[in-house]
């Protein structure tokens, strides 16, 4: 799933410092999973900006929405009666940065707000704890690694092993974070390919990556 | 094929190796670096020359190995696949070659978040087992890492390095493996402080067949102090300091600190002189620099 959490109160103070009749949009995606931009965070982050404006002596009058998903443009053409009607100055959106996209593409005079930092696409670790585990390089390899990603889940993106900082199995960019060629090598072992393992791996093509300029996907048997 | 290096040289001859390193000043005055070095002319093979060691800006590792080159000292140019990609990488190592420049040692470099400017983009595009497979294409096929045939005849003699103090020796070495695989012609340690556990690396270097076909230089350092030590220690990724070193070090008065780290040096490149499977010691005297004639003659390594 795209992971994210909520912008820090302050930042979203200051973000929608002048705007008083605003709409939150919350997405039941990913962002409900990992807790960041669900109906229950909507709810949350509206009584406390709400609260906090009140205390300024600006009060704010915030509606809250939340969409089954936002990164479908008809669930956001869903807004636009209640945008109609209510006259609002401005969205904040819970979602991961492609809702308030698609939001500020639907509403050419609507000013959109991120409520939301997108830090990566992972999975939960533990309750409350979520880790890194694909950069979308658009050219999946990790069968070579013994299923493992180390294109992402190292920090150097390193394909020939571990970087000489790896002296205890930790990374040199955090303690907290094992070295993942650790766990490539165990997992290599055990599957009985560490031959495969000593074999020189080329240099990546990063054209299919985001450093190809921004991709798109189309399937002809799918297109109307 | 043009004539080959200093260091070339005494590694083939089966000398004993001396070479020591250099970082570039964080600024554009250079006068004091090459003042001390122009005293090491003759002592040292060869002088590396650091790529923003530390993720820390310093003056192009080029620029100083060339000016060090005019000197006549024969450097070692560093380069790290942290911070160009390559095409950047392959254009700058045109540019060091036409500089005379042809020792190259190829590293990944240290994580951007570990140095000065932390904020900064990474770049990692290769590693250094595909940076030092470039570099010998370069070299041997004339052409570039797309196939792309170059004008003129480059030569090149090119380094990995290795840290012999990592707890998954079996991991590490497969890695150096694929170094000396790539094209890496001789090889360079972390500073070696805990002889047996250097010792343990080598054996399985020798075991695996790579010190036939690459000469292994030792690293060593000199502290100049226990604060240095243990900066080192916290600062600089993959730098083992024993606490023995550091107790002995503490063990001296803060005067003679500099002279006790400088012993222990002299005593480290006695004992790797006399280990089978080493070829030669690189001395690291950081901001000590100017102490590394006298480590030299102190070690009796002096021609």
């Amino acid at each position: 799933m795209i992971v994210g959490e909520h912008k820090p109160i302050r930042e979203l103070l200051s973000m929608v410092h002048g705007y008083d009749n605003i709409l939150m949009v919350g997405c039941k995606g990913c962002v409900t999973v990992c807790n960041a931009g669900g109906k229950k965070e909507v709810a949350i982050l509206a009584a406390a900006l709400r609260i906090a404006r009140r205390k300024q002596g600006k009060p704010v009058t915030i509606d809250e929405v939340t969409l089954d998903r936002q990164c479908e443009p008809e669930f956001i053409l869903g807004l636009e009666e209640q945008i109609n009607k209510n006259n609002y100055d401005a969205i904040v959106s819970l979602a991961c940065s492609i809702g308030p996209q698609y939001i500020a593409e639907a509403f050419d005079t609507m000013v959109v707000f991120p409520g939301l930092n997108t830090n990566f696409m992972g999975g939960t670790l533990e309750h409350g704890i979520w880790g890194e585990y694909c950069s979308a390089c658009g050219n999946c390899g990790i069968h070579n690694f013994g299923g493992l990603c180390p294109v992402t889940r190292c920090a150097k993106g390193l394909l020939n092993g571990p970087c000489g900082a790896s002296v205890d199995g930790k990374c040199e960019v955090s303690k907290d974070l094992d070295c993942i060629w650790e766990h490539i090598y165990v997992r290599m072992k055990n599957l009985g390919q560490l031959d495969r393992l000593s074999r020189v791996v080329g240099a990546k093509d990063w054209s299919k990556s985001r450093s190809g300029g921004p991709r798109k996907i189309i399937r002809e048997d799918l297109t109307l | 094929m043009k004539a080959e290096t200093n260091l070339q040289t005494i590694l083939a001859k089966g000398g004993f190796a001396v070479t020591c390193e250099y970082n570039p000043p964080c600024g554009t005055d250079i006068d004091s670096i090459l003042e001390s070095a122009s005293h090491l002319k003759g002592k040292v093979h060869a002088i590396n020359v650091s790529d923003n060691a530390t993720a820390r800006v310093m003056m192009s590792s080029w620029a100083l190995s060339k000016l060090l080159l005019d000197l006549g000292i024969d450097p070692i140019l560093q380069m790290v696949t942290r911070d160009r990609n390559r095409i950047a990488l392959q254009s700058d190592l045109l540019g060091a070659s036409a500089m005379g420049i042809q020792n190259v040692l190829c590293l990944t470099g240290d994580h951007t978040t570990t140095g000065d400017h932390p904020e900064a983009k990474k770049v990692f595009d290769i590693d250094s087992v595909q940076w030092i497979a470039a570099v010998k294409q370069i070299r041997d096929q004339g052409t570039l890492m797309n196939g792309r045939k170059i004008m003129g005849d480059p030569s090149f003699f090119i380094g990995a390095v290795a840290n012999p103090f990592v707890k998954s020796l079996g991991l590490h070495i497969l890695r150096l493996q694929k170094k000396v695989a790539a094209g890496a012609e001789f090889v360079q340690t972390q500073p070696v402080l805990d002889m047996l556990s250097f010792k343990e690396w080598l054996n399985l270097v020798v075991e695996n067949g790579l010190a036939d076909q690459c000469p292994i230089i030792a690293g060593v350092v000199a502290l100049k102090s226990v604060a240095m030590a243990q900066h080192l220690r916290n600062n600089v990724p993959g730098m083992m300091i024993p606490d023995a070193i550091l107790d002995r070090l503490g063990a001296v008065g803060e005067a003679q600190q500099l002279n006790e780290g400088i012993k222990i040096c002299v005593e480290n490149i006695k004992i790797l002189k006399e280990t089978k499977g080493v070829n030669g010691v690189h001395i690291m005297a950081i901001r000590c620099e100017e102490k590394l004639p006298e480590i030299i003659e102190q070690a009796g390594l002096l021609p």
